[in-house]
């Protein structure tokens, strides 16, 4: 029923070359992709055969996006062999993609909001009436046939500000098949859905399947792989791991294939004494992002808290420290409760709090070293009539610099000529300077280099050894195992689980967090 | 310190101010003493006088933009901090206008409000920076608890301010002020006020937590908030500051014409912006200096009275101004790319 599908699928037997093949849609071998200071993906390889779905999956920072955005066109590969129906191909674009039929459909979607769906899916090959105006009429129509097809039920005189995500979702991907696509790359498309939406755009990735289409489908939930792929492929640290069908698929294999990593890499958790109850946590909940979050931490306890990505994690570590004030739920620091409904709240019970993003929210960048430590204590200790005594509260922050070994030609360096490991480094003096009690920790080895990483983890230690009590985000799976006493794993908003030290290992948290 | 026996204390190779960089302030100076030299010299040819060795024209020149100059001092602060102030100029003229009515004398029949004159001189003046402050502190608010964007909220204020400038004497001019009033405007009062103002402000924003917050807020406000700051309250601080200080030009402003007119101040805004952004404030915010803008002040005050001086239309003054903006403008964003690579 998918008349749009061309006979694109080339005969290619007559090229002399034996290795392509030509019933393969996209054949990536070999491929090898660095960012500065990283390897994002190496000797990667996948196969897409069309007519089918084949899964992505692996932890945060596996290598998928990279490839995603390599197969889109978005960056070109350092080196590897990339074929398109057995043809090599270089991608100059996203939209050199598109025109080769490889159509991406993004997790934020990229609709222009305040234009109807007609006018979304045709940007830029309007039809055109003889007076070289838009011909609404025409667009319209050509719509509402394309909608048929795939059995979409949506008027294409609406604007997009009107639809519900899974319906944006939906015009994502007609404009893909308006393209003639033969190739749709999805990012975990249920992420924003209802489960009556998922059944609907299963119902539709299955007729673009029938009709020969190939689908990538990265996905993070376990339970979509066997109602929606066909072939799943497994990708870990950047290296293509294994690749299989789904009718012989074994859940636990396959988290096994995810994680298969040792933990030796990492500093362990100095013996620290655990004392009294520091914070606690009860029915926490933020509408609509998570709800019913209660644990606690003690003195001198690391609490690693690990999850995937939208599973809730730095959202419930927002609202401890009142960035994003609860709608329910209690916060107890040392016995007592407090509403904490703002960061100075939080700091005033002695909370610190290392946000996720160094640049969105931590660095001043344009600022110095010296004026990004020490914005956090311009608190009346080292303030006189509102005059900062400059003098000793640098001379603060130059042993803190000196203590983590911020590596700069000065301290008055901006901190946007940093490394991200020295501003990470900057960020931790900033809130080891307000001496915390409780310390929250969002992915605070994230993108810096091993041996940075290293010293945040004796760090993190030193201080739990000295009765802080920490809580430590981290999507790096090792990380949480070797500096955790206890582990709290999220999925969906939730806490599905808080394992003891000694029961935890990579697939029990896995399980929990990707159910 | 419960911390300090973390790891082991390497020296930090501190160097007392790390790599030795010219200050910015240091470039827009030459810029002003450039602008000024080619006045000088076309002065020789054109005129056949100097521009600069007549006090008198300077004493005039800086008189001039004295003003704009106060105005500048508070505009600046907000845009370190991230923000935009367009509603100056019309504030400038609601504080002349009522100011002037505080300050009538008897003598005058028709005086807005004929109980109340001869007043001693700090009533206009201070009802006047009251004036100020309260449209000040009604631009803070407004865009603390709407989050509506500072260029809207201050252009609302713009509009209203303006307005209600006009409808306090319908429109009439105020007059036959009191001598001692008219002092604020005389001499060379106008420019002790701006620079005493700038020093005040710049010794502020240099070392006090008021303007250590500044530069954070508009370097990064997710991050200032994060950090334990109360953005929303400091937002209101600095725009009521900004207030305060349209209020006093307006006052001055008032003094000097020895008279309240609904149109005084127009366009004074957009100066007041031009001398900070030209002073080297980055309109991203987190970047700039008082001392810049008080250069970027007597810029735009050699440009005015050069071309007065020159003799040549008023006109080509404007269009100078603007193209000296806008390449302010550019040379801002250049240095910022290139700072980074």
């Amino acid at each position: 029923m998918l008349s749009l599908a061309p006979e694109k699928v080339v005969a290619a037997g007559a090229a002399a070359t034996p290795q392509p093949e030509a019933s393969l849609l996209i054949e990536v071998e070999g491929v090898r992709k660095t960012f500065p200071g990283v390897v994002a993906l190496d000797n990667a390889s996948f196969r897409l055969r069309p007519g089918t779905v084949h899964a992505l999956m692996g932890e945060n920072g596996a290598g998928k996006s990279t490839l995603m955005k390599i197969l889109a066109g978005v960056q070109p590969p350092d080196k590897g062999v990339f074929r398109l129906r057995g043809r090599d191909i270089v991608l100059k674009s996203p939209l050199d993609a598109l025109e080769h039929g490889i159509a991406m459909i993004h997790q934020e979607l990229n609709l222009m909001p305040y234009m109807s769906v007609a006018e979304n899916i045709w940007i830029r090959r309007e039809p055109l009436n003889r007076l070289g105006m838009v011909d609404h009429g025409r667009m319209n129509q050509m719509t509402r046939e394309l909608l048929q097809q795939l059995s979409i039920e949506l008027d294409p005189e609406s604007n997009i500000i009107d639809l519900s995500i899974s319906a944006r979702q939906m015009v994502e991907i007609a404009k893909a098949v308006s393209y003639d696509s033969d190739v749709l790359i999805m990012d975990e498309p249920t992420s924003a859905l209802t489960e009556h939406e998922v059944l609907h755009l299963f119902r539709i990735i299955r007729e673009l399947r029938a009709a020969g289409k190939g689908i990538i489908y990265i996905t993070h939930k376990m339970n979509e792989l066997a109602e929606i792929a066909d072939e799943v492929t497994v990708f870990r640290d950047g290296r293509y791991i294994g690749c299989m069908q789904t009718e012989r698929l074994e859940r636990d294999e396959i988290i096994r294939m995810m994680v298969g990593r040792e933990v030796t890499e990492m500093f362990p958790k100095e013996a620290a004494e655990i004392g009294g109850v520091a914070l606690k946590v009860q029915g926490l909940t933020l509408d609509g992002v998570f709800s019913d979050v209660s644990f606690e931490v003690r003195q001198g306890e690391i609490l690693g808290v690990a999850g995937l990505i939208g599973s809730g994690r730095s959202n419930v570590a927002e609202t401890l420290f009142g960035v994003t004030p609860a709608s329910a739920g209690s916060i107890t620091v040392f016995g007592k409760e407090v509403a904490v409904d703002s960061p100075q709240v939080a700091m005033a019970q002695g909370m610190a709090f290392l946000t996720e993003d160094r640049k969105d929210t931590g660095c001043f960048l344009n600022l110095s070293i010296l004026e990004n430590m020490q914005i956090a204590v311009l608190n009346d200790d080292h303030v006189t009539a509102g005059f900062v005594r400059q003098k000793a509260i640098d001379q603060l922050c130059e042993s803190m610099a000196a203590t983590l070994r911020v590596k700069a030609p000065g301290l008055y360096e901006r901190v946007e000529n940093l490394s991200g490991g020295n501003q990470q480094k900057v960020l931790i003096g900033r809130w080891l300077l307000t001496n915390p009690r409780i310390l929250i920790l969002d992915e605070p080895t994230r993108g810096i280099d091993v041996g940075a990483k290293a010293e945040i983890h004796r760090l993190v230690s030193k201080l739990a050894g000295q009765g802080v009590a920490v809580i430590m985000i981290s999507s790096e799976l090792p990380e949480v195992l070797g500096m955790s006493d206890r582990i709290m794993v999220m999925h969906g908003g939730r806490v599905t689980g808080i394992l003891d030290r000694s029961e935890a290992d990579q697939v029990s948290i896995m399980q929990l967090a990707a159910r | 310190m419960a911390i300090a026996n973390i790891g082991t204390v390497d020296k930090l190779d501190k160097g007392p101010l790390g790599k030795f960089r010219v200050p910015a302030e240091a470039r827009i100076f030459m810029v002003l003493l450039g602008v000024a030299l080619i006045f000088e010299i076309l002065g020789w040819f054109l005129v056949g006088q100097s521009f600069l060795a007549n006090k008198e024209r300077l004493l005039v020149m800086i008189l001039q933009v004295s003003v704009i100059g106060i105005i500048a001092v508070g505009v600046t602060q907000i845009i370190i901090m991230g923000g935009i102030d367009l509603s100056s100029g019309s504030v400038v003229a609601l504080t002349a206008m009522v100011s002037a009515s505080l300050a009538q004398t008897s003598e005058f029949g028709r005086a807005v409000f004929p109980s109340l004159t001869d007043l001693p001189m700090v009533v206009p003046l201070l009802s006047g920076l009251v004036v100020g402050l309260a449209c000040g502190l009604l631009n803070g608010f407004v865009i603390a608890k709407t989050a509506i964007p500072p260029f809207i909220a201050t252009l609302g204020v713009m509009v209203t301010a303006r307005g209600l400038a006009k409808w306090y004497t319908e429109g009439e001019p105020i007059s036959m002020l009191s001598d001692s009033y008219a002092e604020i405007g005389s001499g060379v009062t106008p420019v002790l006020i701006f620079l005493g103002v700038a020093a005040l402000f710049h010794v502020i924003l240099s070392y006090t937590r008021y303007g250590k917050y500044t530069y954070a807020i508009g370097a990064n406000r997710a991050a200032a908030r994060v950090s334990g700051i109360n953005v929303n309250k400091h937002l209101v601080v600095v725009y009521a500051v900004a207030g305060l200080l349209s209020g006093l030009a307006g006052v001055v402003t008032s003094a000097r014409a020895v008279s309240g007119q609904a149109g005084m101040g127009m366009m004074y805004e957009l100066d007041a912006i031009a001398a900070a952004v030209i002073g080297g404030t980055s309109l991203n915010g987190g970047l700039g200096k008082i001392t810049g803008t008080v250069i970027g002040v007597l810029i735009l005050g050699v440009v005015t009275s050069g071309f007065t001086f020159l003799r040549i239309d008023a006109y080509y003054q404007e269009i100078v101004k603007g193209v000296i903006i806008v390449v302010a403008v550019v040379a801002d964003q250049y240095r910022q790319r290139h700072r980074r690579s």
